[in-house]
């Protein structure tokens, strides 16, 4: 059951003939080549296969792929711009946030999309909104504030 | 790769609900977080699967000049959680929405997956049940609306013909206006899990006495309930402590909880009685009264 979609992934078209048994993750992981979506649980609960869908965070191992007809996908791998480090992943980097690596991709997207939101949020909101990963090294807590800092990185690239 | 054997996109309610008579085999999906899993997990295998992701109208929530909020079945709960409408007049259904599984599973589960799916567990069915509301169901023969606690039949067993869709959940006014709800989700982590209990109050007062009392509970028994005894003893009485912890024993006399691995029977009964009454004593503040100290 072949149907032929068209997505743009991390700015560039793609126009690809995927099966519709297939899940986002099985399509961007082993088909392109796209490692950086992590492949944990397969069930929607560790959060390693975050990507976003229209700017909004989706566990992709539970997103067929033909929904990604039409939409705009970013992965990790679309992040950094032209070899610099984004400010949520200067501050991963920064804090100490990195252990494995393995949840890493899932949450600086999280942490991206949050920052792009343009919202405000209080700890105990990040932390909500940071519950959909599981690390399994470092604990939380650099990674809380990893995430701090990159939403005020971010206000202050804004006021600038 | 997914069990699946089939896949066809519905355009709109009435091409959906005739793909649904020609093919009584077809299973709707939706945000796909509970269907995807079960295929996962071999609990549904070959399905032929009827998408309703692109049926805009579903999406919506509005309310009507009448005061009746309508939420479409494809609803996100990252959407209900963000909706003025829902902040101002049901925050407990807001509450509920927010209390389920983590953000990436908010963003895309539906509210009309969550109740269709008929698990006792559902976080958005003890409010539904709590606010009275009913569902509207579809078929190529026409519609008919349905109370919510009509709905369910049994656990993981819903009054949904397989010719049938669930297009809308309707809230009248007289189910949430002058009342003050709120939601308490026991679970043992505070995101990612299933509830141990769900407890949604809402609760009218005049004065110093209860008006009107509504309890909706989840996984108190094989589908979400309401405690009619409780509720019926609450009428009138005067709002001070040993009334709520009355309403709170007599709210265990509904239940019909088991004992799984999560916790057992007696803990169930334990919470049902506790937190009944902390959710009163926010829904008394919110419903205008004073904190019962």
């Amino acid at each position: 059951m072949a149907k032929k979609i068209s997505f743009t992934l991390n700015g560039k078209a793609v126009n690809f003939e995927v099966d519709v048994r297939e899940s986002l993750l099985d399509v961007l992981r082993y088909r392109l080549g796209y490692t950086g979506v992590k492949k944990g649980c397969g069930v929607g609960e560790c959060g390693a296969c975050t990507v976003l869908v229209d700017g909004m965070t989706v566990d992709s191992c539970i997103y067929l792929a033909v929904w990604a007809d039409g939409r705009e996908i970013r992965t990790i791998e679309g992040i950094a711009q032209d070899g610099e480090l984004s400010v949520v992943q200067q501050a991963f980097v920064e804090e100490g946030a990195v252990q494995c690596g393995f949840c890493t991709p899932g949450l600086v997207l999280t942490t991206t999309a949050l920052l792009e939101s343009g919202r405000e949020y209080t700890r105990e909101e990040l932390k909500r909104e940071l519950s959909g990963h599981f690390c399994r090294c470092t604990g939380y807590k650099n990674i809380l504030k990893a995430a701090e800092k990159s939403l005020e990185a971010g206000k202050r690239q804004c006021e600038e | 790769m997914y069990d699946i054997q089939g896949y066809i996109e519905a355009e709109s309610v009435s091409d959906a609900v005739a793909l649904l008579a020609s093919n009584p085999r077809l299973k709707i999906i939706a945000g796909g977080t509970d269907v995807l899993i079960k295929l996962r997990h071999g609990q549904m295998e070959g399905a032929e699967l009827l998408s309703i992701r692109k049926i805009k109208e579903l999406e919506r929530i509005e309310q009507l000049a009448d005061g009746t909020i309508v939420i479409g079945a494809l609803a996100t709960f990252a959407q209900i959680f963000h909706e003025p409408i829902i902040h101002n007049n049901i925050p407990a259904l807001a509450e509920a929405a927010v209390s389920m599984g983590g953000p990436q599973i908010r963003n895309v589960a539906t509210i009309g997956g969550n109740i269709c799916n008929g698990a006792t567990s559902a976080d958005s069915a003890s409010t539904l049940f709590a606010l009275d509301a009913r569902l509207r169901l579809r078929s190529s023969a026409g519609e008919r609306v349905v109370p919510v606690q009509e709905f369910y039949l049994g656990p993981g067993k819903v009054d949904l013909k397989p010719d049938e869709m669930l297009s809308e959940f309707l809230i009248s006014p007289a189910g949430f206006r002058g009342f003050g709800g709120h939601y308490i989700k026991f679970a043992m982590r505070k995101a990612m899990d299933i509830a141990t209990l769900g407890v949604s109050v809402m609760c009218k007062i005049s004065g110093d006495v209860f008006r009107e009392v509504k309890i909706g509970l989840g996984v108190a028994g094989p589908t979400p309930l309401r405690c009619v005894e409780a509720e019926e003893f609450a009428k009138g009485k005067a709002i001070y402590a040993e009334t709520l912890a009355g309403i709170g024993r007599l709210a265990v006399k509904s239940t019909n909880a088991r004992t799984s691995w999560r916790a057992s029977r007696e803990y169930r009964e334990h919470l049902v009685e506790e937190l009944t009454q902390r959710a009163l004593h926010v829904a008394i503040v919110r419903a205008g009264g004073a904190e019962i100290g």
